[in-house]
Formats: structure tokens, C-alpha cells, sequence
């Protein structure tokens, strides 16, 4: 390996081969108004030159705050209050800002998370390039800028060069970052959740890419991931982060199949990506898994509560002078949802996806095409027909955070669609969000409590109770966990699952996330760019896709070409 | 269908290091697992407003403007609690411009009148234009800038610009030329003064609203109300408007300061309140010929008026940090 070559002038009196980066007894405080809080403790991390380490954990497990006290850029409300960083032999405990600033960039990369919100909007990506070359004192010409992006994987680089970045796709401005990360040759580069704003196809492009060119350059890669799957997928070793310690840590595979930590073995049963893969693996030996509650598909003969039928919706663009062009954001499209059994609609960003639930939930109108629901057309409906079909089609959104109102509290936000509807008087609405809490398990003395107040998942579950107050026959589920850490997003799933075989719920499940379809769609419907490519049932989908790509989307699901040995299965 | 031909490589397999790699479990009794999402505080329930109320409690510049309007407020109601001193009955030219006297504690005006009694009952007239042109602007300018926000469309694209003619106008030239009107010429009042410095005044907090309806409009919640059958009027009047609500209040809160220098200039400007009405820009405006010789009569007024000013926009400051979107607890 050429990461082993690059470190022979550095002497080591047992190892030949020093660590590039040794994290021991590392803590972390930040500073709050009640006084200072701990948010990383004993963390211990050792990073070869040219290995890839994955740490793993949810939203708040400190894993982001470690790799940034590595780099030097702790928010200013934080300090390490304790233990030693020590890069390529060097203590960076304590070091100058000035040193910092010297190897950062030159010996430290970094991709930051979000690439929507890190190229700076109103300079050209080469100028953003060039600032990285120049404050590097590495050459820094239009061919040079050129022969960075080209590397990331741009094509036609010195024409891209002077574009700006509202001009590129996601992927494209996560390679421009990438380019600018490893333009100077870091010998170790830190991805923060490199992929995650990006769909899934992209995301395998865009890892593809950054495995190929740090193996080129022998660059050692931290990447920084909540997706276990990704992680052993991606990494020689991976980290794993519970409330700001490291609670196991080891070779990729050895910890998917011998998880010891309790918290990893919740990691690796509930992880989705993994947990289908076992679905389909235990296929022989019958479903033991608790992942597939809901009544199956084929064993139902029931009626279709929702029928669509070659669906239209067309947006006018508006362009200069009165003109305007039409685009087809979804385009002939057919599906039934049968009662008591949901159907998944798949796609990447920009497939249409939620446009159709939202023309489902009658809140856009259909351009053409039908919607039945009970053998009613509701694109006919009255203004107060409407108003009662709302009763039996209720959404769930993915934002946990926007979704509910922050100025009612729980118990008005579930009492509304109630009061909405003149249901009850004021004892007996009372008594039945006592109830729909009780369906949702969170406590009653919840009631009085504000959105601010409750986690993710709890707001999740608020959201749950208040579509289900009305006794709705249809859930539309928009992306409803995928804002979820993967603990809490099982849980969801599981209640979900829980509701649906108790009150016969059907669901239309809108997601981009394929591993989450496997578990808990009956039907899916695959959309791309506006039209239905492939529908089925789950099973048919997954084990014998019918177009290409679809193919591509469940082969770029983050450890789904993982080789498991069989026993795990 | 077309047979697929498989574009992508065969499955990756995980890499294993070329170094050996430790398998390090942490000891479960110093890192026990919690049961998941079982996030529950003892604390009391707070929404925003409680929150903003427990922030604010602790910060001076929102303690010290707080005690400085309250303590305007009590003057402006019971005036003669603070003076003994009716202040336009006892002036007698021979006090002309006199100093510190027993019981005429800041001297007198040129007129011969009590310094200190003609600001205290002043307060009141400055004040209720204040406040009340603060209120007329928040409905108005609310309630356009609320509509043309979560409507859009033509009726935005009307009532902007309709904002943004008055917004153009300064407010002291339209006030001059208003004045002109032979209604409000021989109609000179606190009221008509209200009416003029709304009429100018009531843009501004219509851009604000606007902004913020626009902000909030499309959130989540705003679309999951719609979805249980709340019309678009009631989602805008339930679940929007109280969420766009913080950075009005702030820039009221500002404005009403803004408000009162108005009034004085006006009144300074000899076109404000008629001279018998008492208020601080009646007093400036007063003082002026007297400016070398009795600067004192001047001062008084003026630093009762910059004082009131100053600790409204104190407070809006302070309201501003409390209600800030960006600094509220997730």
C-alpha cells in the first residue's frame, strides 16, 4: 500500500509505521449557560496512513465535534479539557493558531456536509479552487484549477470553472468541494457526512470517486457518517459513538457480524440498509423478523381504497415577455393502493414524487388523470365534500421540526383536526388525545409540553397522533422518517407498522430511501422524472427489478452489495 | 419491458486494513445504553413567549428600559402626583426665564411657566401619540402585509407597491403637505396626528409582516392544518400570523420611540399639535428663542423625550435577542 511508503521517513522505535492520527483519552466540553457541558469523554481514535476510518452515531453523539477539534475548529463555545490529538508525531493539543492554519488544508483536508450551503454563492467555483491553491502557495493558474476539478470528476472542468455555484447539480458541487478538500494533497482528509443532502445514486457516484482518488493519492480518510451500512461499506475500521464516547471500535465487517456493545448490536439489527439485506436472506427460513408485522399483500383481497389513474400535473414556468414553458412534473401516472396494505412511491429528488402526494391529499390539482378514493373521484369534489374526505386522508411529513405548530402545545396540536371538525365537546376531545398518545406511547403529561421541548422522534410521534385523530382510513406519509436517526426511525416504523394492523390503516409511503420500502411496503411504484418506471410488489421489485434503473437504485443502497457471511444472515 | 443489462460493477465486499485493527469494546457499565428517544425534562413546560419572558428577566438593558416606561407610563397618568403645579395657570412673565426656585425645582420658560410641570403633564400628549399610532400602524400594516404575504400572487404584487409608494415619501414632507388639507388644518389634534403618522408609518411594518407570513406560510404545519380542512383565512389567522408575529413587535417597539421624535418634530416645526396642548416638541419648539440665555428650559424637555426614545428602543433591542428564531432552544 502506497500509504505504508509515504511514512517510512518517519521514525518509530517498535512500529515502523506511526499512526497519522491518534486521538487518546480526548474530551471535549462546551461552554452553555448552565455552566460547561460535556460532549465528548475518553474518546481514543487511531488513524493509519492511507486507511479509512468510519465513525458512526446518531445526531449529538459528538461524532462531528471530534473530527472538528481534530482540524482546530471547535466552535468557540468549545475547548478539549482533556487527553492529547497528535497528527503524523505531532501534539496539536495545544498548538498556535498559526501552525493550525498551516496545516490545515496543505496536511489536513476537509468536506464539509452540506453542499447546498458551502461554496460560497457569489464567487466562481474556480476562484473558490484558486483561494485554496493560492493560500497553500501550490501554483495556481486556470490549469491548475482545471486539473483539480478535473480530477474530482467534472467534466469539462475549465468551462465549469466559471460558473458559479447556483449553476451546479448537488453532486457536482460535492465534487467541487472535494476538489477543493484534496486539492492541496492532505495526507489526511475528513468527510463530514459528505453524501447525505445527496440521492442515493449520487451518493455511490460521488463515494466512488473519492475512494478511487484517495487510494491514487494514499490520503487517509475519517469520514463521519450516521449510516452504519455506508460506514462498513466505505471503511477499513469503524468507530462507533454513543453520547459522546466511543463505545466499540474495529474492523468493518468483524463489528456488523460480532457486534459486543449493546448499542452496536441495536445499531446493526435496527440499521435498514442491513436489515433488509437479512429480510432477504432469511427468506428461506420464513420471516422471523419483526420488521414485517404488516398483514402480506397477496393474502388480502380486498377492495382499492386509492386508484390513480393516468395522473398528469403540469407546472407553467414562467419565462421573460409572457411566455411561459410547461414542465411535466408528473406524467401519466397509474397506481392503486389496496385497503389495509401500503404502497411505497420511490424516487430521487426532482421524480415527482411528492407532487403526487400531494395531489393524493387534494391539496394541488391534477392538470389530468383521476383519483379515486372509495370509488369517489375527488378531483370533483365539493367544497365541503372536501372538507369531509380530509377526515379520512390524513399526512405525515419529514420534517419533525416544521411540522408541528411551536406556538401549540401537544395537547392543542392533536386536539385541532378535532376541534376542526366539530368532533366531541371539550371532555371527550380531551379523552381521546389522552387515548391517541397512549397509541403513539408517549405519556400523557406530555400534553402541556411545546414542540421545543421534544426530541425528533417524539415530535414524530405528536405528528402520528394528530393525523390519526380524525380516524383516517388513509395515511400519506411523506418522507416521514427519513429525518430520523436510525434507532428512532425503526421505532417509527415499528409504530407504524403496530397502527396499521390494529386499525387497518393503508399507507402511501413517499421516500427516497429504498432500504426503508424493504421494510414496510407491500407495493412499490418507482417514479423517475415524473413517470412511473416500475411497479410491483415488494418482493417482485427487489428480487427481480424490471428496468435498469431501478437496478441502479438498490444497488446504491449504502451495504447492500456487502457481503455478509451467511451465518449473520 | 426491456431486459436490463446490469450497469453496475460486482458488490463491493468491505475492506479490510492492511494494518491490524484492534477490536475495542467499551466497558457497558461506564457507557449504558439509554432506552431510545426517551427524552423527557422534568422542567416546567415553556413555549416561546415564556422562554423570551425567562431570557429577558435576566438581561439589565431589557430591566433598566422596562422600570424607564413604567415609570413614563405612571407620569403620563397621574401627572399631578409629581407636581403641585397646574402648568399653564401660575405663569407669570415676571419668573420669565428664571432658575431653580423653592418648589419650582428645574426653573421656569420663557413664558414664566414650571419646567418640571410642563414636562410631566407633556408626557402625556407625546405618549398616547406614541402609543396609538404604534397600535393603528401594527393593525394596518399587519394585516396588509399579512394578506399580501400568505396570498400573493396579484394581491401582493398590488399591496406592495402600494406599500411602496408611502414607503418613498418621507414621512416629515408628507406630514408638511397633509397638514395643508383644510381638514387637518382646522382639525389639529393628537388624533389627527395619529392618523397622519400612520398614514407614513404603516409600510415599514407591512414589509415586515410580509416577510415573515412569507417565511412561515409554507412550513409544514401551515400545509398539515390545510390538509385537515382549516380554510386558507383560518390557517392564516391561527397558525402564521402567530408565528410571524416576533419581529413586528420588535420594530413596534421601535417605531413607537421613532413616533414620538415625530410628534416633536412636527411640533417643532409649528405643525404638530396646536401650542395649548402640552407636549415635549411644544416645549422644544418653545425654547429655542430662549436657547442662550435659558438653555435649561431646553434641556429638561429634551432629555425627558431622548430618555422615553431611548428606553423603547432599549427594549426593543432586548425583545429582538429574546425572539430571535435562531437563538430559540431546539
Amino acid at each position: 500500500m502506497n500509504g505504508a511508503e509515504m511514512n517510512t521517513e518517519n521514525p518509530s522505535a517498535q512500529n515502523p509505521v506511526a499512526p497519522l492520527l491518534e486521538l487518546k483519552d480526548l474530551a471535549i466540553t462546551f461552554k452553555t449557560n448552565n455552566g460547561e457541558v460535556p460532549a465528548v469523554k475518553r474518546a481514543d481514535l487511531t488513524i493509519m496512513p492511507g486507511e479509512t476510518v468510519a465513525i458512526v452515531g446518531e445526531s449529538g453523539s459528538g461524532k462531528s465535534t471530534t473530527a472538528l477539534a481534530a482540524i482546530g475548529l471547535l466552535p468557540s463555545n468549545g475547548r478539549v479539557s482533556g487527553g492529547s490529538i497528535v497528527f503524523d508525531g505531532e501534539d496539536l493539543t495545544n498548538v498556535s493558531e498559526k501552525r493550525m492554519i498551516q496545516l490545515r488544508g496543505s496536511s489536513i483536508g476537509m468536506v464539509p456536509q452540506d453542499p447546498m450551503s458551502n461554496l460560497n454563492p457569489v464567487w466562481k467555483i474556480g476562484f473558490q479552487v484558486k483561494e485554496t491553491l493560492k493560500a497553500n502557495g501550490l501554483p495556481s493558474g486556470p490549469k491548475d484549477v482545471a486539473k483539480v476539478l478535473t480530477e474530482a470528476g467534472l467534466p469539462d472542468a475549465a468551462a465549469r470553472a466559471n460558473q458559479y455555484p447556483h449553476e451546479f447539480s448537488g453532486g457536482m458541487r460535492q465534487r467541487a468541494l472535494i476538489a477543493i478538500g484534496l486539492a492541496c494533497r492532505p495526507r489526511l482528509l475528513i468527510a463530514d457526512e459528505p453524501t447525505s443532502a445527496l440521492d442515493v445514486t449520487v451518493q455511490r457516484q460521488i463515494l466512488d470517486h473519492l475512494e478511487t482518488m484517495t487510494d491514487e493519492l494514499g490520503t487517509a480518510v475519517l469520514l463521519i457518517t450516521h449510516d452504519l451500512g455506508l460506514a462498513a461499506e466505505r471503511a477499513h475500521k469503524v468507530v462507533v459513538m454513543y453520547k459522546g464516547q466511543v463505545v466499540e471500535s474495529g474492523p468493518a465487517l468483524e463489528l456488523l457480524t460480532n457486534p459486543q456493545h449493546p448499542y452496536t448490536q441495536k445499531l446493526v439489527a435496527s440499521a435498514p440498509s442491513l436489515a433488509s439485506r437479512r429480510i432477504e436472506s432469511s427468506k428461506g427460513t420464513g420471516r422471523e423478523s419483526d420488521e414485517v408485522l404488516a398483514p402480506h399483500a397477496e393474502d388480502l383481497q380486498t377492495d382499492n381504497v386509492i386508484e390513480v389513474k393516468n395522473l398528469v400535473k403540469v407546472y407553467k414556468i414562467r419565462g421573460g415577455w409572457g411566455k411561459s414553458s410547461d414542465f411535466k412534473a408528473v406524467d401519466d401516472v397509474s397506481f392503486a393502493i389496496k385497503r389495509g396494505t401500503t404502497t411505497a412511491v420511490v424516487g430521487e429528488s426532482g421524480s415527482g414524487k411528492s407532487t403526487v402526494a400531494k395531489m393524493v391529499l387534494g391539496l394541488e390539482d391534477a392538470t389530468d388523470g383521476s383519483i379515486t378514493f372509495d370509488g369517489v373521484d375527488i378531483t370533483s369534489l365539493g367544497r365541503k365534500e372536501m372538507f369531509n374526505f380530509r377526515r379520512r386522508v390524513q399526512p405525515i411529513f419529514q420534517d419533525p421540526y416544521g411540522s408541528l405548530d411551536p406556538m401549540y402545545n401537544i395537547f392543542r396540536t392533536i386536539e385541532e383536526p378535532l376541534r376542526v371538525h366539530g368532533v366531541g365537546n371539550a371532555k371527550s376531545r380531551e379523552a381521546k388525545v389522552r387515548n391517541l398518545l397512549d397509541q403513539v406511547a408517549l405519556p400523557a403529561s406530555m400534553m402541556q409540553r411545546f414542540p421545543n421541548e421534544l426530541s425528533g422522534g417524539q415530535r414524530q410521534r405528536v405528528a402520528i397522533a394528530r393525523a390519526l385523530a380524525l380516524d383516517p382510513e388513509v395515511v400519506i406519509c411523506d418522507e416521514a422518517v427519513s429525518a430520523l436517526d436510525v434507532l428512532v426511525q425503526a421505532q417509527i416504523l415499528k409504530l407504524l407498522a403496530d397502527l396499521q394492523s390494529e386499525l387497518g390503516l393503508s399507507y402511501l409511503f413517499i421516500t427516497h430511501d429504498l432500504a426503508v420500502v424493504r421494510q414496510i411496503a407491500d407495493h412499490v411504484c418507482v417514479m423517475e422524472k415524473g413517470k412511473l418506471v416500475e411497479k410491483g410488489t415488494t418482493d417482485d421489485v427487489f428480487e427481480k427489478p424490471q428496468t435498469a434503473y431501478t437496478q441502479a437504485l438498490l444497488d446504491a443502497i449504502p451495504g447492500a452489495g456487502l457481503m455478509l457471511p451467511p451465518e449473520v444472515a | 419491458m426491456p431486459e436490463i443489462e446490469n450497469p453496475t460493477p460486482s458488490p463491493r465486499r468491505a475492506k479490510t486494513s492492511a494494518y491490524p485493527v484492534e477490536h475495542f469494546v467499551a466497558d457497558v457499565s461506564e457507557t449504558p445504553v439509554a432506552a431510545t428517544d426517551s427524552k423527557i425534562s422534568d422542567d416546567a413546560p415553556t413555549s416561546l413567549w415564556r422562554e423570551a419572558w425567562r431570557n429577558l428577566r435576566k438581561q439589565p438593558l431589557f430591566i433598566i428600559s422596562a422600570i424607564l416606561i413604567i415609570a413614563v407610563i405612571f407620569v403620563a397618568l397621574f401627572p399631578g402626583l409629581f407636581t403641585n403645579e397646574a402648568p399653564n395657570d401660575n405663569c407669570m412673565l415676571s419668573n420669565s426665564d428664571g432658575g431653580p426656585a423653592p418648589g419650582h425645582l428645574l426653573g421656569f420658560t420663557q413664558q414664566g411657566c414650571d419646567i418640571l410641570a410642563r414636562v410631566v403633564y407633556g408626557t402625556q400628549s407625546s405618549l398616547t401619540v406614541g402609543l396609538f399610532a404604534t397600535i393603528g400602524v401594527v393593525i394596518v400594516g399587519g394585516l396588509i402585509g399579512a394578506v399580501s404575504g400568505y396570498f400573493g400572487g396579484w394581491v401582493d404584487a398590488i399591496l406592495a407597491r402600494l406599500g411602496d409608494i408611502f414607503f418613498a415619501l418621507p414621512l416629515i414632507l408628507g406630514a408638511i403637505v397633509i397638514v395643508q388639507v383644510p381638514f387637518f388644518r382646522e382639525n389639529r389634534n393628537v388624533w389627527t396626528l395619529v392618523l397622519i403618522l400612520m398614514t407614513f408609518g404603516w409600510p415599514q411594518i407591512a414589509r415586515i409582516t410580509r416577510a415573515a407570513v412569507i417565511e412561515v406560510r409554507n412550513a409544514d404545519f401551515v400545509t398539515a392544518a390545510r390538509s385537515l380542512g382549516v380554510s386558507p383565512f383560518g390557517a392564516l389567522v391561527r397558525h402564521v400570523i402567530p408565528n410571524a408575529l416576533a419581529p413586528v413587535i420588535v420594530i413596534a417597539t421601535i417605531s413607537l420611540g421613532i413616533f414620538i421624535v415625530a410628534e416633536s418634530t412636527l411640533s417643532y416645526l409649528g405643525i404638530g399639535l396646536p401650542p395649548d396642548v402640552m407636549s415635549w416638541g411644544n416645549d422644544i419648539f418653545a425654547a429655542k428663542s430662549s436657547l442662550r440665555t435659558n438653555p435649561m428650559a431646553l434641556f429638561w424637555p429634551g432629555l425627558a423625550l431622548s430618555l422615553t426614545v431611548l428606553s423603547f428602543i432599549m427594549l426593543g433591542d432586548a425583545l429582538q435577542d429574546a425572539l430571535d428564531p435562531k437563538a430559540r432552544k431546539r
